[in-house]
């Protein structure tokens, strides 16, 4: 079996509100990431997920704190680097496609000026090379070199994606963070920038962990699906086994709240209540108070993660299988 | 390079265009410019050395006299002739202004920046200066400085005093003004985006943040310029300045030692003031102005330009 590119181990990470009161956004979150393959971050707005990919980049804002956990790039503690070593790693090993491709491009700097950034930083290769890479960056994602030029309020919405795509593969990573990479654009667009992840991660083989609330896109891209709710992990498996079979209720009622082409029905399911405070959270299970099938443990006892079948993993009271340990 | 440049030449005409139909930026542009002119080519435009005693066919000495033919603006209580003292005058009150202005707008931007991007003690203790800095009235702290500095024997000009003394004092605005914005672009998420390339703090201020505030520090520079230029004047006035290099408020203080007013000798006093007048609202007009024009985001869409640029990539096939 060959080794994961990404281990997240127990990853616990908190926000030091102003306050003075604690918000824990994450909490023992585990997840394996192989090279080559694609992994969906899902759940519901506030449950973690781009959290996950900023502690992972170690690009928390300045309240937020890694309490424990690891994270093994190719073998190697992300979380003990120096910032240094840090700079050094991030968009060389790893890079991110931010949410909203609009802000994350600076207004005032030409969209090619801003793909050779990375690769100056790096100084992966002298300026001449650079100009040429950038120029196929952009041809890869279906944009003309010709506007290399221009900035980023010339390019419309589904383009800026694509240079934000052009510009996360300028250093060659092996994995790629995508965070959102296909909200707020149309559905058209969507479809377009799905397909083109997918082909770049056929031709370059690099990994991608993707965020996204949309579980049609999850079924269509990924191989592994990790679900979340409330900073933790609540469902983690393939896939297939969890569009198929979900365990944990929270996976169920988010699958059934997605409405299927098939059999169309007037009222859109829904899960009644919202997602915990961070700051508040409740005792036992996060999810109890608005669970369907409790029982009485859910609201005294946190449930353990457990192996309910082999490399499939849940965290609930009613699921059955041996405590999984990621160490 | 050649690129470069070309590129820089268009942008440069493209400027001049949207600037060209801007008839209070041309105003103050024009006023600007003819302030600097004069001053650079002072020997040329003047029939006398400053210094120099206008006589009289006769060889007498004309004190006071109203603009003849000896001089377009008559003559002081010394004989000195007005225009030439004027005209010499302008390259020390803009000298004086544009040196202050630029330690102002440096210091300033240093502050601005270092505060709001690094933030927490930093910014605590950068904004405690500065607010210590406004709250002290400036003209009393000004004369207090600039009359302590000359006794002090330091070996520096008077002029020099002046220009560092106004520099250090009037940077307060500017450093609000650019920390505020500062604060709000390193929020922005291209700011988290070069952080997750692998930037360093300097790549990041000099890359990002610095081109976002530049259009604010030219403009700002413009409209500190003219507030330089005044608080020159005033100082002068009130006699700091230096009477070997009079300026124009070094002129107002003469005539008014010398009671060009009582004498009647508007000649005296009102060029000097509408100097002043004609070089300061030319900065603001034109501060005002470029604020508004070098903003990158007012100027082009996306859908300007070639249509067949767009493309889409064909779905990949089954």
């Amino acid at each position: 079996m060959t080794a994961p590119l990404l281990s997240v181990r127990n990853l616990t990470t908190e926000f030091h509100l102003p306050d003075g009161k604690i918000a824990r956004a994450l909490e023992n979150v585990s997840f394996d990431v192989m090279p080559g393959q694609t992994v969906g971050l899902v759940g519901e707005s506030g449950c973690g997920k781009t959290t996950t990919l900023m502690s992972v980049m170690r690009l928390l804002p300045a309240s937020g704190r890694i309490t424990s956990g690891r994270a093994l790039l190719k073998g190697n503690d992300l979380m003990q680097l120096s910032e240094r070593q840090m700079r050094a790693i991030r968009w060389r090993d790893m890079a991110i496609i931010f949410q909203g491709a609009m802000n994350a491009l600076n207004p005032v700097m030409k969209v090619g000026d801003q793909i050779r950034e990375g690769i100056e930083l790096h100084n992966l290769m002298d300026r001449e090379a650079a100009e040429k890479r950038v120029g196929e960056l952009l041809e890869m994602v279906g944009i003309q070199r010709a506007r290399r030029d221009q900035y980023p309020h010339q390019y419309s919405g589904g383009m800026r994606q694509r240079a934000m795509i052009a510009m996360a593969l300028a250093c060659s990573p092996s994995l790629l963070f995508a965070d959102e990479p296909t909200t707020a654009l149309d559905v058209m667009i969507q479809a377009q920038v799905l397909e083109l992840l997918k082909q770049i991660q056929k031709e370059l083989g690099l990994a991608i962990v993707m965020v996204t609330h949309d579980l049609g896109v999850v079924a269509e891209v990924c191989d592994t699906v990790v679900v979340m709710y409330g900073g933790k992990v609540a469902e983690y498996g393939s896939a297939d086994f969890i569009y198929n079979q979900p365990q944990h209720p929270y996976t169920q009622r988010l699958l059934a709240s997605f409405p299927g082409l098939n059999e169309p029905s007037d009222n859109l399911a829904s899960i009644p209540g919202t997602p915990p405070r961070l700051t508040n959270l409740p005792t036992g299970c996060r999810f109890h108070p608005r669970c369907e099938v409790k029982v009485d443990a859910c609201a005294r006892v946190d449930p353990p993660i457990l192996e309910t079948s082999p490399a499939h993993y849940a965290a609930c009271h009613l699921c059955k299988g041996k405590e999984a340990i990621f160490a | 390079m050649n690129g470069n440049w070309t590129l820089f030449k268009r942008n440069l005409s493209e400027f001049w265009k949207s600037f060209r139909r801007n008839k209070l930026g041309l105003l103050g542009g024009f006023l600007v410019l003819t302030a600097v002119l004069v001053a650079a080519f002072a020997p040329v435009l003047t029939p006398y050395s400053p210094k120099d005693i206008v006589r009289d066919e006769n060889g007498r000495g004309l004190t006071f006299t109203p603009p003849s033919i000896h001089g377009p603006l008559g003559t002081d209580d010394a004989g000195h002739d007005v225009w030439s003292q004027l005209v010499f005058g302008a390259r020390i009150s803009l000298m004086v202004g544009f040196m202050a202005g630029f330690i102002a707008m440096f210091v300033g931007s240093l502050f601005g920046i270092m505060a709001g991007y690094f933030g927490g003690g930093i910014d605590n203790l950068l904004m405690r200066i500065t607010d210590i800095l406004l709250v002290i009235p400036d003209l009393p702290l000004m004369l207090i400085l600039v009359a302590t500095l000359r006794q002090m024997d330091l070996n520096i000009s008077p002029l020099s005093v002046l220009i560092v003394v106004i520099g250090l004092l009037y940077w307060t605005s500017t450093a609000r003004l650019i920390r505020s914005q500062v604060l709000t672009i390193k929020e922005r998420q291209f700011v988290a985006r070069a952080r997750a390339i692998g930037a360093g703090h300097g790549h990041i201020i000099r890359k990002h943040i610095l081109p976002q505030i530049m259009p604010l520090i030219v403009a700002n520079t413009v409209l500190i310029l003219s507030t330089a230029i005044l608080v020159e004047s005033g100082l002068a006035f009130l006699g700091l300045g230096d009477p070997t290099q009079p300026s124009w408020g070094t002129m107002l203080n003469f005539a008014f030692d010398r009671s060009a007013v009582t004498n009647g000798a508007w000649w005296f006093f009102l060029p000097p003031g509408l100097a002043i007048v004609w070089v300061t609202l030319g900065c603001v007009l034109l501060g005002n102005v470029l604020e508004e024009m070098l903003n990158p985001r007012l100027t082009a869409h996306h859908l300007e330009g070639d249509q067949n640029m767009v493309m889409i990539p064909a779905p990949e096939a089954k």
